[in-house]
């Protein structure tokens, strides 16, 4: 494959490379990465999401891009409904809105230090993690349907929260146009009872210190500043999404022939927003995203509650408050100027973050000034970083990168790992860590990702989002 | 087994970035699509010493070999969380290029929860191949974990 350096942090793949590519492809990397990108098979990929009718500008890949199925993970395409613009499962994955949420505490980190275990254990036996795990909240499908619809302000009637909760959280925890009919019952039966569970592999719950701030007047915005411990959680729509993205990727296949598209990888299947197929599976994504926000609603609650009872603390002196929440694969209708004309796009993240600019009418009060602040999960050894979206987002439709990207495969980190303890060896950097499942922790250690730092300079140097704060770990929970 | 016949192994791991993938192998097609799902339960628990004592049911169409092989798959995953059954024996009694039969048995996850290893979220249809030559047929498949 060729690759044209634009500048420092832009790489081109163009239309040229493949026929049937009806864009360019651009890369967002250093010239270190794109080594790395170069030997995976993620960039093909970019190629791949080109073929989608009514593709404009780019196929889109943030640095923390890497080989996915369909998109590649980091992708970021979006297309013209009244261009025969298209909608693709493939696009947004099967754990449809899997997101991290920030919640900002009172706390410092002197204080965590001398209760770290007790904190990171009692987080471990109340919120249910591992593979196919249950949660506590039980409901009868037609309250399901509700929760669906509802998304965290459900959460919320149930007393698990606040009003404000919702004010932060992307959509405000519920994107309109869900349609609990679009479900299957096979989605029902797979998303019951999971509800207020973490799930498994990079899904986590992590206890961190801000260890350095770029920008002190944004950081006091979001009630934040140097030594103060914060609380992330990374999870998403469990069962239930993984169901209605598996209904709908079969579906989609049947439209290639039915539209007369033609994409070179079956999990590229897609149909044109307009159609039937494409409204059904939009219906039922948006279904699937409210039950992920609710999901982390639920999961902070059951994190503050585990704070208050090991700090004896109450929630005012807490001030456990959430800073944003945010979708990381999802598809959105919405409006971008493309070349001085406003357009209805279907924009498509996939292990991508919406990034909103200063200004943007959509953010709360609070945030018009700053712009959408963006979470950025590192690895459970080195850092994660809080950064607010920009005017240059424009160029991605406002979006940016999601977490580190992974660089080596499971079972290479498996191997790797053997004969090592990484729990010992992160404990060793004042790191507590818990898992459930078997191989988690090697799967998961520090050294199976890309340096979240070398991903975040990249977004901040290309202009495409702007550095606040970074976190570093101090307790971690992992499925 | 044949008599001379070297054993083939029933699958292995092809490394991939995020998820994973197996390339599983068969004498036949019907052997091939018991050890990819073989592979894929191996992936999700230790099986190691597992004695079956529930069998199911189940069943699986698609309009071509390909993704039949990933129909079988998401039905024996949907059975596996709903009705919390680790499979590892399947018994494939009927296998048309669109139609799958077969009896799958297996032990409850109850008390081997601690056998788990990995969520496998959903099989995908990227880079999913059947290819047969004589005696040898191998299907690759990667899920989403």
């Amino acid at each position: 494959m060729t690759y044209e350096k634009i500048d420092n942090y832009r790489w081109r793949i163009p239309k040229s490379y493949k026929s049937g590519m009806r864009v360019d492809g651009v890369i967002y990397a250093d010239e270190k990465m794109i080594e790395d990108i170069r030997s995976d098979k993620a960039a093909e990929q970019v190629a791949n999401v080109a073929f989608l009718p009514g593709i404009v500008k780019h196929s889109f890949a943030m640095p923390d891009i890497h080989w996915g199925y369909g998109f590649p993970i980091g992708g970021v395409a979006a297309t013209d409904i009244e261009a025969g613009g298209v909608v693709s499962p493939g696009g947004v994955g099967f754990d449809i809105n899997c997101g991290v949420r920030l919640v900002r505490t009172n706390l410092k980190e002197s204080d965590v230090k001398a209760k770290l275990k007790d904190l990171v254990y009692g987080l471990y036996n109340n919120v249910p993690a591992g593979v196919g795990s249950k949660g506590e909240i039980r409901i009868s499908e037609a309250e399901e349907r509700k929760l669906l619809v509802e998304g965290s302000a459900w959460v919320v009637k149930k007393g698990y929260g606040s009003q404000v909760d919702l004010d932060y959280t992307e959509e405000k925890g519920a994107i309109k146009g869900a349609n609990p009919d679009a479900v299957s019952p096979r989605a029902y039966e797979r998303g019951k009872n999971q509800s207020g569970t973490l799930g498994s592999g990079n899904h986590f719950m992590e206890v961190q210190v801000v260890d350095h701030v770029y920008d002190a007047e944004t950081a006091a915005v979001f009630g934040l500043e140097a030594g103060q411990v914060t609380l992330m959680i990374h999870s998403g729509s469990r069962g239930l999404g993984y169901q209605i993205c598996d209904d709908y990727s079969r579906d989609m296949i049947r439209c290639l022939a039915k539209y007369n598209i033609s994409v070179p990888d079956r999990q590229l299947a897609c149909a044109p927003i307009k159609s039937e197929e494409a409204q059904a599976y939009l219906g039922a994504m948006r279904c699937a995203a409210n039950y992920a926000w609710a999901n982390r609603q639920c999961l902070m609650f059951l994190a503050r509650r585990v704070f208050e009872k090991v700090f004896a603390m109450g929630p005012k002196d807490l001030g456990m408050d959430l800073i944003y929440d945010v979708a990381h694969n999802i598809a959105k209708i919405e409006k971008h100027d493309i070349d001085g004309k406003e357009k209805l796009l279907c924009v498509h993240r996939k292990g991508a973050t919406r990034a909103f600019a200063p200004g943007h009418p959509e953010l709360p009060a609070k945030y018009k000034k700053t712009g959408q602040p963006v979470i950025i999960p590192g690895d459970m050894g080195r850092n994660s970083y809080l950064l607010t979206g920009t005017k240059g987002a424009q160029e991605t439709f406002f979006s940016t990168c999601h977490g580190a990207g992974r660089l080596m495969s499971r079972s290479a980190a498996i191997k790797a790992g053997m004969g090592r303890s990484i729990k010992a060896e992160l404990e060793k950097k004042g790191i507590v860590v818990m898992a459930s499942g078997r191989e988690t922790l090697s799967e998961e250690m520090p050294e199976a990702y890309k340096d979240v730092n070398e991903v975040v300079n990249v977004v901040h140097e290309a202009g495409i989002s702007k550095r606040v704060c970074r976190m570093r770990p101090l307790g971690v929970i992992k499925g | 087994m044949e008599r001379g016949v070297i054993p083939m192994e029933r699958y292995e791991i092809i490394p991939h970035t995020a998820d994973i993938g197996i390339k599983a192998y068969g004498k036949d097609l019907k052997e091939l699509f018991a050890n990819a799902a073989y592979g894929m339960f191996d992936i999700i628990a230790d099986l190691d010493g597992l004695k079956s004592s529930i069998t199911v049911s189940i069943k699986a169409q698609a309009p071509n070999r390909e993704e039949l092989l990933v129909a079988w798959l998401g039905e024996l995953l949907y059975h596996f969380y709903t009705k919390q059954i680790i499979f590892f024996d399947f018994e494939i009694e009927e296998l048309t290029d669109t139609r799958v039969k077969a009896k799958a048995s297996g032990r409850s996850v109850g008390e081997n929860r601690n056998r788990l290893k990995t969520e496998i979220k959903a099989v995908t249809y990227h880079e999913l191949k059947i290819e047969g030559k004589k005696k040898r047929f191998t299907a690759t498949v990667i899920f989403d974990i």
